[in-house]
């Protein structure tokens, strides 16, 4: 063990959240160093999605605290949390992307936003991120809506990344594609890792991305059904050891069996 | 057998051969139904409130980018005029239907100018202008608004550090309030044209006599009432509007809803307002023209 104490990225401690007196995360205690790639995985309604958006600030916590960088996201006033937003990039599950907007306009958003840079640079960067994600410079003209899934999540990517951020969530981010496209967007995202220094948090219930991307595997079971004093978070350890988990449900998610759920169908 | 399911909201049991108390329950559910309602009507205005302050603290403290208010300028403004002139030139057209026979069979009719014209200086100009841009833009603002937040586009707006009040509300309600006296004026002028044009070629009264008449009864705290309130009218469209399409539920029935929403609550607040400045202006008016217009 170091003598100081090691440094977290991120750090989650007790956390609840509850929405209209219905409790999604109960006492959720999770530390994410700088560098790591973290897959969040579990089944839908278990509160993956909630947990990665109260992360980023953009869900307030009911009970406990999120330090991002050593700084409690709760303490900070609008103006304060909106610069520490600035330090991560989000890829959403649809992209997100503004309809109102060219992909060029939606790449260069962030820059606009956040930045003093001038239109000529801002255009360099945006067809080298757009290239970076594979795709050509002529989709700059299009509209999302001319767009297909995966292109559309390749420019959300490309939107993520364009400020170099310390930390980029990816929201379901093969969700919807073929297994082919899938693949190109798990490639994207060890791309990203190898080309900036970035922590990544990836939700998913997709297990070919949880193994082939992440250096770890956290996965949390809907509160509804846990039994009394267990932890939400039934798995944190690398993806090698989930098949080989101690508990049931983890095993069965990951070989995709349905186990005790088949008797709410079978009556 | 499983264990027995609670009731909605725990309310006790029904007892249907015992009329006392089921007319008790009744009572007791109806207690419970109107004073939810009426919590969630006093949250629904404290959030709505709050939401209003927010907007107001990035106005004065930080305006949005010249491009972003000149499209919302253009698509607010410009493009209700052709809207508005229309339907302004219509109601001038229906004042002097409605109003000829009674000042006809009084011998008045070359009075009718004046009726047409305090009518829509001082009422029907700004309602209607504020009930078309409430129809035509605050339904579109919440349908957009609602789809944003429904695909997550306002969630990214905030992370990639952008106020989501500053960049989409700020915009929109100092376009409705800075162009709804320009839509005003439109409705009242076309309204006093298309009044004029049906009272002389139609119903033949003089032409000379109507504009003579016409001008003694309209005075300039008409104007300034009309598109006074014109003001008020339009930050309560565009509050409101934003105000549903933020807080949209999800799914096609969500965004639908939202923009229904949006034109009742802002038409009612409109007339609401519209009362309640009234009866704020009549009594300046009336300090400043004691006798009245000269009507008739």
């Amino acid at each position: 063990m170091s003598d100081s104490p090691k440094q977290h990225l991120i750090e989650v401690r007790n956390l609840d959240v509850s929405f209209h007196g219905q409790t999604v995360l109960k006492d959720i205690n999770v530390a994410i160093e700088a560098g790591e790639t973290v897959a969040v995985i579990g089944e839908s309604g278990c509160g993956k999605t909630v947990f990665m958006k109260t992360i980023v600030g953009l869900i307030a916590p009911t009970r406990g605290t999120i330090h991002f960088d050593g700084q409690d996201l709760s303490t900070l006033s609008p103006a304060a949390l909106s610069d520490v937003r600035r330090r991560f990039g989000f890829v959403f599950q649809n992209a997100a992307l503004f309809d109102s907007m060219t992909i060029f306009d939606n790449v260069a958003f962030p820059m606009r936003q956040s930045t003093d840079a001038g239109e000529d640079e801002i255009h360099d960067a945006v067809l080298n991120h757009l290239q970076e994600v594979g795709l050509p410079p002529t989709v700059v003209s299009k509209r999302p809506s001319e767009l297909s899934g995966g292109m559309r999540k390749r420019v959300g990517i490309a939107r993520a990344i364009i400020l170099q951020p310390e930390l980029v969530v990816y929201d379901e981010p093969t969700t919807g594609l073929d297994p082919i496209m899938s693949d190109v967007i798990n490639e994207l995202m060890l791309d990203v890792r190898r080309r900036y220094p970035v922590t990544s948090v990836i939700v998913t219930h997709d297990m070919r991305t949880a193994q082939k991307v992440a250096d770890r595997v956290l996965m949390f079971y809907p509160r509804t059904r846990l039994g009394k004093g267990e932890s939400q978070v039934l798995y944190d350890g690398p993806p090698a050891g989930l098949d080989q988990s101690v508990d049931e449900r983890v095993r069965q998610f990951v070989r995709g069996e349905a186990g005790q759920r088949l008797m709410e169908i079978s009556g | 057998m499983s264990a027995s399911v609670s009731t909605q909201n725990d309310l006790p049991p029904r007892h249907p051969e015992n009329g006392s108390a089921t007319a008790k329950d009744m009572l007791y559910a109806w207690v419970v139904q109107w004073g939810s309602a009426v919590v969630d009507g006093v949250a629904t205005v404290g959030d709505i409130a709050l939401f209003a302050w927010q907007m107001l603290v990035w106005i004065f403290t930080r305006l949005p980018q010249r491009g972003t208010l000149l499209i919302n300028f253009y698509q607010i403004g410009v493009l209700s005029l052709p809207v508005v002139a229309l339907t302004g030139t219509f109601i001038g057209m229906v004042l002097a239907v409605q109003s000829y026979y009674q000042f006809h069979a009084l011998g008045l009719e070359s009075h009718l100018g004046v009726v047409i014209n305090t009518s829509l200086v001082r009422e029907l100009g700004p309602v209607l202008a504020a009930t078309m841009l409430a129809g035509r833009v605050g339904s579109a603002m919440a349908a957009v608004l609602g789809t944003m937040r429904v695909t997550e586009q306002i969630d990214a707006l905030t992370t990639m550090g952008a106020d989501p009040i500053h960049y989409l509300v700020v915009p929109r309600f100092l376009a409705c309030i800075f162009l709804i006296p320009a839509l005003t004026i439109m409705a009242d002028f076309m309204g006093i044209v298309g009044g004029y044009f049906y009272s002389v070629m139609v119903l033949e009264i003089d032409h000379a006599a109507y504009l003579t008449h016409s001008r003694d009864g309209v005075v300039g705290f008409d104007l300034f009432s009309g598109v006074f309130k014109s003001v008020f009218f339009g930050g309560m469209i565009a509050v409101i509007s934003c105000y549903q399409g933020f807080h949209c539920k999800p799914g096609a029935e969500g965004v639908g809803k939202a923009a229904t929403q949006a034109f009742v609550y802002s038409f009612v607040m409109i007339l609401a307002i519209d009362l309640f400045l009234n009866i704020i202006l009549d009594k300046i008016y009336f300090m400043m023209y004691p006798s009245g217009a000269n009507i008739l």
